[in-house]
């Protein structure tokens, strides 16, 4: 009798390739055979934030031996029309007045260091650098526009005929904010800024391309978020069928975001050098390619109003705020509009107004990374409600109670318009209580004591606490395919892709519960557009929600037709039949029949291939008065279904973190980490705690250490794994204290809510409270380093 | 501007591979291009991220700090020959990859075979760390999915493995 797997802590399948070194990731395809016939690119990347491209001359690099191809702008169009236009605007908005996207090669002008410029295919990687290293560029500086406060000046513009910088302006409004912070007993004003970071994945971008001329077909790997998206992308700029066009994504080595925004210029060209020349053609990104040329995030400068009562109920709220883009918008308004969003959480202000201006830069251009926004939004939310709190001598705890959403309060319309389009209605939850259980992991009440008792040691601590909600799972949409082969293994196809989640176990716990079939019995396929060709992506913490609800309505599709053939071949009520481990029965009886038979009636058979199809063909089975296959049925036994929500899902949680700050030194030390966390039901719980965790470490990083340092002329001085200060293990909190609530999304059939993102949303507010816990000095900007937070100790000094 | 080549001899997870590399090769790019042993992955290419680490004579080097000639004479161990013979295809785990499994030591697994062969060599010189040292053992390595407890647990869990084997 097999037991339910969903809820199990099921180790992961994908484990044993990873472990044995036997995955394949995308600079992995193709290899195996000495390498032989894979050709190398490499790419030359603008060394200046901002200039105009007088003259490229690529003379020096055009007869080395080992070379195949030197492209720049003016040789592409020729080739592929539109892989002379810009790259797509993958998510237009009729806010985004002035959206701009850079061309696969810079056309005329660059507009961050890292720009592609030109594209050379070589024997090897090393003769591709070389060659790189040979073609001259002439270049006209421009000054550069570096940092939120000098593209708000506009003393020089990133794009000519963008006036102010300003990509777009937002605003929406629930209530009468203004007016209700003028009528307010108390009114409080902030100014808050949140530095630039980045996803950094230890597999850096990858594409692969292999054109087969004599079946006319590409097939592209792709180290992606989203195989359908490129494959669409690669269709159209190279004047494609999508037909003619497969993209598979293989394993994946992290993506948190950055790999969601597509086609990137190598996701083109490679596929385009791949077919010019009738080659497999690689390019694999190095580190430092992925600092200056894949996408960054997080940078935006808040200045918030609010007004208050007594109790620190919020009566109306007006955030400004600028959001740093970079030097294009090809992912649209996503990250901030989350922020503008999200920035609520898990309260309802009386009023609330926001306004926000999406500002270019000559630096990296900025899509999502983990959190996509919301980090931004809760910080600013929350260092709002310390700020309250400590207006009033309040616990802060107090002021978030009051401002709380109740559990009788669902569905909750925040009034406003999310980022998919659709209202932002949360769906479930129940933060009271997830507040309380914080309180008693982190020991709240006790901090007191402890912060006295350690005062008496000459030592000095804090405590901070962070809420959040999270609206995961936004659509379209996701589908799944379930096939039960003759062998009775069962084969699942999903289409958004896999970067580390685990997917090929938690959904294959899903589809073990719904069929009835061993686990080990089934094989899930993710990011194959061979097997999926319709999907929507990886982002958004949407693949449990979105993928697991398709894959568990496509496995009930399988399920029905496996019941209706084997009650007809059993001569048995269908109500009557169970699955489990394979085997349909009787209940009650030993009649039985196992899937793999299933699976062969289900496919009227002329010729028969082996013993088991012998009972599938012409003289054994079918009424000779029907039609093998009913007007209304299909051969086969498969399922396919498509799961399409009304709206997001909202996850939510709470972090708390203890910290001791050094008198001497201003080190900030971690002395206790705690997460209470609501995904709704979870599918695989070691799995979701591993993204907690791993949530936890990249938020740490987020406010304690990481930070993109551009100069004033646009440099990015800090591009390599030396300078820029990921955490190792000796930076992140030995242990985090995880608690679960389970309050079941209501939206989907099997109550999930995402967690991918949850556990770096609150890091910098939940740290800004703590430091500030322990200093007495106000925080208001995020990462702190330990010297900043010594100079800040001196001004208070100065100042006070 | 052909480059000038060398012919190297390997000796890789008890294999002799011969190649012939300009000296420029790095020994990473030999091990997964030109032998096509791409379970050792290449993270930073400049020595920081260890995700590339593989076993030199028993001590963890990083194959992108080294070129495939310097390597030579040398006795390498990548992540693919950590796997026990026991007369399988795959073979059987270690308890290094063992522990990994059970305590849910990698999530996405790019870096995991440089976590693998580092904390292989930290056993064979402390086989029962302490949770301090476990951390200390892979201080060294960066990890972007795990947040690293979990990798700590596996470092205390193959000890135990070990030892119970």
């Amino acid at each position: 009798m097999s037991t339910k797997l969903f809820g199990e802590k099921v180790q992961r399948v994908e484990d044993q390739r990873f472990l044995r070194g036997k995955g394949r990731y995308v600079d992995d395809v193709l290899v195996g055979h000495g390498d032989g016939g894979v050709l190398h690119a490499a790419v030359l990347r603008s060394p200046h934030a901002h200039a105009r491209i007088v003259d490229i001359d690529v003379s020096a690099v055009l007869d080395l031996e080992g070379v195949h191809v030197v492209w720049t702008h003016e040789d592409l169009g020729a080739m592929a029309p539109q892989m002379a236009e810009p790259l797509p605007l993958l998510i237009p908005h009729p806010q985004l007045t002035h959206g701009r996207t850079q061309y696969a090669l810079a056309k005329d002008e660059v507009n961050y260091v890292g720009e592609a410029i030109a594209f050379v295919v070589a024997d090897d990687r090393y003769l591709a650098e070389d060659a790189v290293g040979r073609i001259r560029v002439d270049y006209e500086f421009l000054p550069p526009v570096v940092g939120v406060d000098a593209a708000r000046a506009a003393a020089h513009l990133v794009h000519d005929d963008v006036p102010g910088n300003v990509a777009a302006r937002m605003e929406q409004e629930n209530g009468d904010a203004r007016a209700a912070i003028a009528s307010a007993p108390h009114t409080l004003s902030l100014d808050l800024t949140i530095e630039r970071s980045a996803s950094m994945p230890m597999e850096g971008r990858g594409t692969v391309a292999r054109w087969d001329p004599d079946i006319g077909r590409l097939t592209v790997w792709t180290s992606t978020q989203t195989s359908t998206g490129v494959r669409a992308a690669v269709a159209a700029k190279l004047g494609m069928d999508l037909a003619q066009v497969d993209v598979i994504t293989p394993d994946v080595g992290g993506g948190f975001g950055v790999k969601i925004n597509h086609p990137w210029p190598e996701e083109l060209l490679v596929p385009l050098a791949a077919r010019s020349l009738g080659a497999v053609v690689k390019f694999t990104e190095d580190r430092r390619e992925h600092f200056i040329s894949s996408a960054h995030e997080r940078g935006q400068v808040h200045h918030v109003e609010v007004g208050y009562d007594d109790e620190g109920r919020v009566l109306g709220l007006d955030v400004q705020f600028w959001h740093d883009n970079g030097a294009y918008t090809p992912y649209g308004l996503i990250v901030p509009i989350i922020t503008s969003t999200q920035l609520l959480g898990p309260y309802k202000p009386g009023s609330y107004r926001v306004v926000f201006e999406s500002l270019y830069t000559n630096t990296v251009m900025v899509t999502p990374y983990r959190g996509a926004g919301r980090p931004q939004g809760c910080y600013v939310m929350e260092r709002t409600m310390d700020a309250i709190a400590a207006a009033l001598g309040r616990d802060r705890t107090e002021v978030r109670s009051v401002n709380f959403i109740q559990p009788d309060e669902f569905p909750y319309d925040q009034g406003l318009i999310f980022q998919d389009g659709r209202e932002l209605e949360y769906d479930s939850g129940d933060y009271p209580a997830s507040l309380e259980k914080l309180k008693a992991l982190v020991g709240w009440d006790e901090f007191p004591a402890f912060r006295e008792e350690l005062a008496r040691e000459g030592r000095q601590v804090g405590i901070g606490l962070a809420c959040y909600v999270e609206g995961t799972g936004v659509g379209p949409y996701e589908g799944a395919h379930v096939h039960i082969e003759t062998s009775g293994r069962v084969k699942v196809a999903i289409g958004l892709t896999t970067q580390g989640q685990g997917h090929a176990t938690a959904f294959a716990q899903v589809v073990a519960d719904a069929l009835g079939v061993r686990f080990e019995n089934i094989e899930v396929v993710s990011g194959d557009t061979r097997r999926m060709p319709y999907a929507v992506g990886t982002f958004a913490s949407r693949a449990a929600v979105m993928s697991g609800s398709a894959v568990h309505l496509a496995a009930l599709r399988a399920r029905e037709k496996v019941l209706r053939i084997a009650a007809e071949a059993l001569e048995a009520a269908e109500d009557d039949l169970e699955i489990v481990d394979g085997v349909v029965s009787v209940r009650g009886t030993d009649a039985s029949i196992d899937l793999g038979t299933v699976a062969v009636l289900s496919n009227p058979l002329r010729y028969a291939f082996d013993e088991a199809s012998k009972a599938a063909t012409q003289f054994s089975v079918g009424d000779p008065g029907k039609p093998p296959v009913a007007e209304d049925d299909e051969p086969g036994l498969e399922g396919k279904d498509f799961y399409s929500p009304e709206r997001s899902t909202f996850a939510n949680g709470m972090h708390a973190v203890i910290v001791e700050t050094d008198p001497d030194t201003a080190e900030i030390t971690i002395l206790k980490y705690a997460v209470v966390h609501d995904c709704g039901r979870l599918i695989n719980p070691m799995i979701v705690e591993g993204q907690i965790q791993g949530g936890v470490a990249q938020g740490v990083g987020g406010a304690l250490y990481e930070r993109m340092a551009y100069d004033e002329s646009g440099q990015l001085v800090n591009a390599s794994f030396m300078d820029f200060l990921m955490p190792y293990v000796t930076e992140v909190p030995a242990h985090v204290d995880i608690d679960h609530l389970e309050t079941p999304s209501p939206l989907n059939p099997l109550g999930i809510k995402g967690a991918g993102e949850a556990g770096v949303i609150p890091s910098a507010a939940v740290f800004a409270s703590a430091i500030e816990d322990a200093e007495g000095i106000p925080i208001t900007a995020m990462p702190i380093s330990p010297s900043e937070l010594f100079e800040l100790r001196q001004r208070h000094e100065e100042t006070s | 501007m052909s480059e000038e080549l060398h012919d190297v001899r390997l000796r890789i997870n008890g294999a002799t591979h011969e190649l012939r590399v300009p000296a420029r090769r790095l020994l990473s790019d030999a091990l997964r291009h030109d032998l096509g042993l791409t379970g050792t992955h290449v993270g930073c290419e400049h020595g920081v991220c260890g995700a590339c680490t593989v076993l030199v004579d028993g001590r963890p080097m990083r194959s992108c700090l080294l070129f495939a000639v310097s390597a030579v004479d040398s006795e390498i161990t990548t992540v693919e020959g950590l796997t026990e013979r026991d007369g399988s295809a795959d073979g059987r785990l270690s308890p290094v990859q063992q522990a990994f499994a059970e305590c849910h030591g990698l999530q996405c697994g790019f870096c995991t075979p440089g976590f693998l062969t580092t904390i292989t060599a930290g056993l064979r010189d402390n086989p029962e760390p302490t949770e301090d040292e476990a951390r200390d053992m892979i201080a060294g390595n960066l990890c972007r999915c795990t947040g690293y407890a979990n990798i700590v647990k596996s470092v205390l869990r193959a000890s135990e493995i070990a030892r119970d084997a």
